[in-house]
């Protein structure tokens, strides 16, 4: 009973974990940037597909697959997705908040048709199956099976923090910044804002398409309907939850909305009749709404909030007095 | 009083800026209207005029921030009349805002470490290839801005986010901002509005400093008296044309100038 207990925790958290990397691309690209993008669920399955059609056994139904390895998989989701990221980038950046999200959800939308109707590419509307799983040798031992996909996972998720927080804290982070808080001023400070605002979103859907490709091999089987714009507003809700602005609160954010997800999954099969429980599935939408907003009614800026960043090159901040640095001293 | 051509302080040297017959139109209305101006170098030029004379569109066009309509904007003899609003700063002109605008959420150290030009850390990949180089650059820039900071006695508020400024030391922010690029020269728009008068004489201070480090200024301000303290020429500007030039005192008798300002020139 307990090893099934931490089994199904490992699951939990795995899959939760996948949606970490998606909340922290997604911190990059508006945490840091301000960057307005409501199509995350097309770059996540611009990732999935590409790795899963990379990884896949040859299916004479549809393109491919080419049975490569799962990490070249995920690589190759990865960069797809940037390039994707960086194209769409290209045509829709210049232009204001509120016309970057139109144009990013019509993007998502034309993904996702795509992956119905492409059915040579993606399987259509049945999607793409035997996407081969991290270990799937043990799939008999549940136990060790769970624990090593999510030791993978927190790996994947780990490194992409450090990554993260290491570009957070470096010249080109502060930039971002700058951008994302007064594009002229950035602009007359010598910074080419809409450069930088390219390459972070290139980044941030780059690392979407890496948790889209993880979650597909976690799966092991992906179909258009995963990636309904459903998606991306649970994203957007991780990342306020947690913290916008705050790599580990895109990552806190990630594992509480998932578990008020499963949660409420797991309310709505207990207490409702069987004949309803398709239709009581949106209170699992309206549970996710609720905590977002009683959160933000406590904590505006999410449960973390974002943090003062300063140079990784000076040390963390310790106190708000300048002396506490020892390169202050000369000025005494 | 003299007209454009014979005016020029400094002797035969080309100027450091040089803008010429700018023209910027916005649907019917002339904003400016076949303006040209030079700041000498070393100079520390006034513009004044009416509200509604142009200046700030002729401050935004020499800034880069609007493109001119007709003219020509030159910067130590290259021409930067294409280039857009975060290519001149590079090219030796910073400029500050008339309402200043500093990133509120960021530290008043990291508003001014965001002034260094073509640092090689704001290169993503550089960050993770070559942190050692990054690190030491961005060592040389903090000692730089932190004296900077010194420079206009913001020093003790460096850890601070720039909204808890006030209206004058949001002033000085920006000039700490663009000192970090070591600007030729440095357009000032109304440094003296909505300051208090301590933080007012500091920034008086601080600019003729500047000046006499070398520094050629232009400087748009309504407080005559203090263009008349700091400027050696002045150009007045109405209906988005050149009215007249000269010293502070004869500019200021001008009838010209004062009809301008009752309203005479259309």
């Amino acid at each position: 009973m307990n090893l099934e207990l931490i089994a199904y925790g490992a699951f939990f958290l795995t899959m939760a974990l996948t949606y970490a990397i998606i909340a922290l691309g997604l911190n990059v690209q508006w945490g840091q940037t301000g960057l307005f993008n409501v199509g995350i669920a097309g770059f996540v399955a611009i990732g999935a597909y590409t790795s899963a059609l990379l990884t896949t056994p040859d299916d004479p139904n549809r393109f491919g697959g080419f049975d490569l390895p799962i990490f070249v998989g995920w690589i190759g989701g990865a960069i797809t997705a940037s390039i994707a990221s960086f194209l769409i980038g290209a045509l829709t950046i210049r232009l204001r908040a509120d016309y970057l999200a139109i144009a990013t959800f019509g993007v998502a939308v034309v993904v996702q048709l795509a992956a119905l109707n492409l059915e040579p590419l993606t399987g259509g509307p049945f999607g793409v199956g035997f996407i081969p799983r991290p270990f799937a040798e043990l799939a008999g031992n549940p136990l060790a099976f769970g624990l090593l996909n999510l030791a993978v996972l927190s790996l994947v998720v780990g490194s992409t923090y450090l990554l993260l927080e290491r570009l957070a804290r470096s010249p080109w982070g502060r930039v971002l910044r700058s951008v994302r808080e007064d594009e002229q001023a950035a602009l007359a400070l010598g910074k080419n804002a809409t450069k930088f605002r390219l390459q972070a979103f290139a980044l941030g859907g780059g690392i979407m398409g890496l948790a889209g490709a993880t979650q597909a091999h976690f799966i092991g089987f992906i179909a258009p309907e995963n990636y309904l714009p459903i998606l991306t507003f649970q994203v957007w809700a991780m990342l306020i939850v947690g913290g916008s602005g705050n790599n580990r609160g895109a990552i806190l954010g990630a594992v509480l909305v998932w578990g008020i997800w499963a949660a409420s999954a797991g309310i709505v099969s207990a207490i409702v009749p069987p004949e309803q429980q398709a239709r009581a599935a949106a209170l699992q939408i309206v549970m996710i709404g609720v905590a977002l907003c009683a959160i933000l009614l406590v904590r505006p800026r999410g449960i973390l909030g974002e943090e003062r960043m300063i140079s990784r090159h000076l040390g963390k901040l310790r106190t708000p007095s300048p002396t506490a640095n020892s390169s202050a001293d000369r000025k005494a | 009083m003299t007209n454009v051509k014979a005016s020029s302080t400094s002797g035969n040297a080309q100027p450091l800026i040089e803008a010429r017959d700018l023209v910027k139109v916005f649907g019917g209305l002339r904003a400016v209207d076949g303006m040209s101006i030079a700041l000498n170098r070393g100079e520390m030029l006034g513009l004044i005029g009416p509200n509604g004379a142009g200046k700030t569109t002729l401050f935004n066009l020499l800034a880069g921030s609007l493109r001119p309509s007709e003219g020509q904007i030159c910067v130590a003899g290259h021409d930067l009349t294409r280039y857009g609003a975060d290519r001149r700063l590079g090219a030796g002109l910073g400029r500050t805002f008339q309402i200043p605008r500093p990133f509120a959420e960021m530290s008043v150290l990291e508003n001014v470490l965001t002034g260094r030009q073509d640092q090689l850390g704001e290169r993503l990949w550089m960050n993770v290839l070559t942190p050692g180089r990054v690190a030491s650059e961005e060592r040389a820039a903090m000692e730089k801005a932190r004296n900077l900071l010194d420079f206009v006695t913001l020093s003790k508020l460096e850890h601070e986010p720039a909204r808890v400024l006030s209206g004058g030391q949001r002033k000085l922010l920006e000039l700490a901002r663009i000192l970090m690029a070591d600007p030729q020269a440095i357009l000032l728009d109304e440094p003296a509005a909505g300051v208090n008068p301590t933080l007012l004489e500091l920034i008086i201070d601080r600019v003729l400093e500047l000046n006499a480090q070398g520094k050629s200024i232009l400087l748009i301000e309504h407080n005559m008296d203090m263009v008349a303290r700091l400027c050696g020429r002045v150009v007045v500007m109405a209906a988005g044309r050149h009215l007249i030039e000269g010293k502070p005192e004869d500019v200021s008798r001008d009838p010209t100038v004062i009809d301008a300002y009752l309203g005479g020139v259309h």
